[in-house]
């Protein structure tokens, strides 16, 4: 077999069913194996947008997502993708043509070092420098990519040892001696943390993407109901815990509901599932959660202690941790007066917006949700449309809610809706977006109407890079510097790619026009004219303990 | 403050790479770091002197190094016994004055003069932190030229 076909046995024995791509140079022979490889093939039209419709078929199917790209500047233009992929810990596997072996250094045409270029934006990366090891390279990617903490692995191949003839070997079992991922907790600090749970008086459950990756969702809603405790989660924790469920508390930190944030803040046992004390979560260190003890479980030990100090740290898979600590906790705390005082804030500083007779672009998100029943994907762009689609809608299903969250990259939304899309075809996905964000991956709306990829696109615009005129607002004065950003006339720009462009600039068209894309078999991008100088609040100012509110009605 | 640390790693290709990358992109510093393969050709040794401002960040970098694939195992020889070494090349001011001098260095300390040209010697010498500390106290009277050192080798006890 030549390594080319090697490569594509191999992903099919992984199970791979979608691979998102740019041919290339370097790459020519792997896209001639495919030429007769019933491996779905999706072009898209930048390898970024491959990139993360890889990453969003992870985050949707739970699965890992593939991207193939050709050398050099195909694969430079994967790294963003990588690097968000990286950041949230998706499962994600990227394969790039490099140049023939024995020109390796010589600067040679379209060459670039990018196992170099992507080491710290990978779990792991390899270099094939013979075909005999591919086979085993691409099962260890796969299993190193979907193990312990996921995480994208890249493979660059270069084009040589694509043409290479080898016998196929595809190892049984997959064993690397230094690594080891653990899985199972720790039994005597889960029963440390089952005695410090009983005697919390004011316990919080305090969920992230881990919860998700380890399919640990179940588990965390027993525990929830075994404490009687309530429950916040991260903007990576959005499905982990549904939000229509009374204990529910939505998402905290930066711009997370004033009751999260006073309840973590009051709380006396964290309970931190599968997050990481990201910064925007936990505001001004020193000020954070100060009466709290935290029990912390995580896969990766390098989570623990990181931002904050924990008191009883568990590593290992979330799910198993948390079926071992339901069973060990033998008699609940009292969580009465707790619940009272948290019901207190939920009434006090419940999360609002003047919804007038203005087309509000939060109550373009709960229109969203209502006429979805709530039963879509939602992903999103980066900016003030992606903390309205994280407050607005409720979400009740883990791997509903795909967004970039660690990176924090604008143009992730369409590309991801394509991935998500393609891995879940029966299900309705809407990226909602902003007018800023949406011209970064515009291009992919050729990848949906040339596959028949159908997602929805809301635009909420309004004509601002809006989170950055934001802060300029709040924190520069009202000097708007750069954030007043044009865009193309987006109807007829959808038609020009032969989707279905929706103009709304009124409250009472958001419905029909929503009803219309949801009916239309076609992706639909919907141009919503939104109030231009809205705000997303709750909001805690950067470097600001997470009780410290400004503006708005929180 | 300093802490030694060792790892034993796949002997591959890249995993230096990986190891230094580690360390600036996390704004860890490196003291030293001295690498050679072991008895086994398919796996390396180093031992890296870190500086760790306190015991949160050398167990941030533990973790960091542990989690690269091909890092097998980690060692912390902040309270683990061990035997370090380090070798130095220096060249040194030797005039006909100085060997006397030198001499009787040599005399307290593990080393010798390797080579000597005109009114310069090439010398070597091993020892511990402190001893190569004071060596090079003593050295210095004569006249370093130049200095080439190893960084810490170190080894469990």
């Amino acid at each position: 077999m030549k390594g080319s076909e090697i490569l594509l046995e191999s992903l099919k024995r992984e199970g791979v069913e979608v691979i998102f791509g740019y041919p290339g140079g370097q790459v020519l022979p792997i896209f001639d194996s495919l030429f007769d490889s019933d491996i779905r093939f999706i072009l898209t039209r930048h390898e970024q947008g491959a990139a993360h419709a890889a990453d969003g078929y992870a985050r949707a199917t739970g699965k890992a997502g593939v991207c193939l790209a050709t050398s050099g500047p195909g694969a430079t233009n994967l790294v963003t993708g990588i690097a968000n992929a990286y950041m949230d810990s998706i499962p994600m596997v990227a394969i790039t043509g490099q140049v023939k072996s024995f020109l390796i250094g010589n600067d040679a045409f379209q060459e670039a070092d990018v196992t170099g270029i992507t080491r710290p934006i990978t779990k792991h990366n390899y270099l094939v420098k013979d075909v005999k090891d591919l086979a085993r390279i691409i099962r260890e990617a796969f299993y190193i990519a979907t193990t312990g903490r996921p995480g994208p692995v890249l493979i660059d191949i270069p084009s040589d040892i694509q043409m290479m003839d080898a016998d196929f070997h595809w190892p049984k079992d997959i064993r690397i001696r230094s690594y080891n991922p653990t899985l199972f907790g720790h039994p005597g600090q889960i029963k440390k943390a089952a005695r410090l749970i009983t005697a919390a008086r004011k316990p919080i459950i305090y969920a992230g993407g881990g919860v998700i990756s380890s399919g640990a969702h179940q588990e965390l809603k027993m525990l929830a109901e075994k404490l009687n405790a309530p429950l916040t989660w991260t903007l990576m924790g959005i499905g982990a815990f549904p939000a229509t469920h009374e204990l529910s508390l939505g998402m905290l930190g930066m711009h997370g509901t004033a009751y999260a944030n006073h309840a973590i803040m009051e709380s006396d046992l964290i309970i931190a599932v599968g997050a990481r004390f990201d910064d925007r979560v936990t505001g001004r260190l020193d000020a954070f959660a100060p009466y709290a003890k935290i029990i912390h479980i995580d896969v990766d030990p390098s989570s623990i202690s990181k931002n904050v100090s924990v008191h009883i740290p568990i590593v290992g898979d979330a799910r198993n941790i948390l079926i071992e600590l339901l069973k060990d906790i033998k008699k609940a705390p009292n969580t009465g007066e707790w619940l009272k005082t948290v019901e207190g804030w939920k009434k006090k500083y419940p999360l609002t917006y003047k919804d007038d007779a203005k087309l509000k672009p939060q109550y373009v998100v709960e229109q969203i949700y209502e006429v979805t029943k709530g039963g879509a994907i939602i992903t999103t762009e980066v900016g003030q449309n992606q903390m309205w689609a994280a407050q607005w809608y409720k979400y009740t299903l883990p791997r509903t809610f795909i967004s970039s969250g660690g990176l924090g990259t604008m143009g992730f939304g369409l590309p991801a809706a394509m991935g998500v899309k393609a891995g879940c075809p029966g299900k309705t996905v809407f990226d909602i977006a902003g007018d800023g964000s949406i011209q970064m991956n515009i291009q992919e709306l050729m990848t949906c109407a040339a596959n028949k990829i159908n997602v929805k696109v809301a635009i909420l615009n309004n004509g601002y890079l809006g989170m950055v005129r934001q802060w300029q607002e709040l924190f520069y004065k009202r000097r708007y510097s750069q954030v007043e950003i044009t865009s193309p006339d987006f109807v007829k720009l959808a038609e020009s790619y032969g989707c279905l462009g929706i103009r709304v600039t009124k409250k009472e068209e958001v419905r029909p026009a929503l009803e219309k894309a949801i009916a239309a078999d076609n992706t639909v991008l919907i141009d919503f004219r939104v109030e231009p100088e809205e705000n997303v609040f709750p909001m805690v100012p950067a470097g600001q303990a997470i009780n410290q509110f400004i503006g708005g009605l929180a | 403050m300093r802490h030694t640390i060792s790892l034993l790693v796949e002997n591959k290709f890249g995993v230096l790479a990986r190891i230094a990358g580690l360390f600036s992109a996390r704004g860890y510093n490196i003291a030293s770091l001295a690498v050679s393969e072991t008895l086994d050709p398919q796996t390396s040794y180093m031992t890296i002197v870190v500086e760790a401002k306190d015991a949160k960040i050398l167990e941030q970098i533990k973790k960091q190094l542990n989690k690269l694939i091909d890092v097998i195992t980690v060692t912390d020889y902040t309270k683990k016994g061990h035997i370090d070494r380090e070798l130095i090349l220096a060249k040194v001011k030797y005039a006909a004055k100085d060997k006397a001098r030198l001499e009787n260095i040599f005399n307290k300390y593990v080393g010798k003069i390797i080579q000597h040209k005109g009114e310069a010697a090439i010398i070597e010498a091993v020892g511990d932190q402190a001893q190569i500390k004071s060596l090079l106290e003593e050295l210095n009277k004569c006249g370093v030229q130049e200095l080439i050192r190893t960084g810490k080798l170190a080894i469990s006890n």
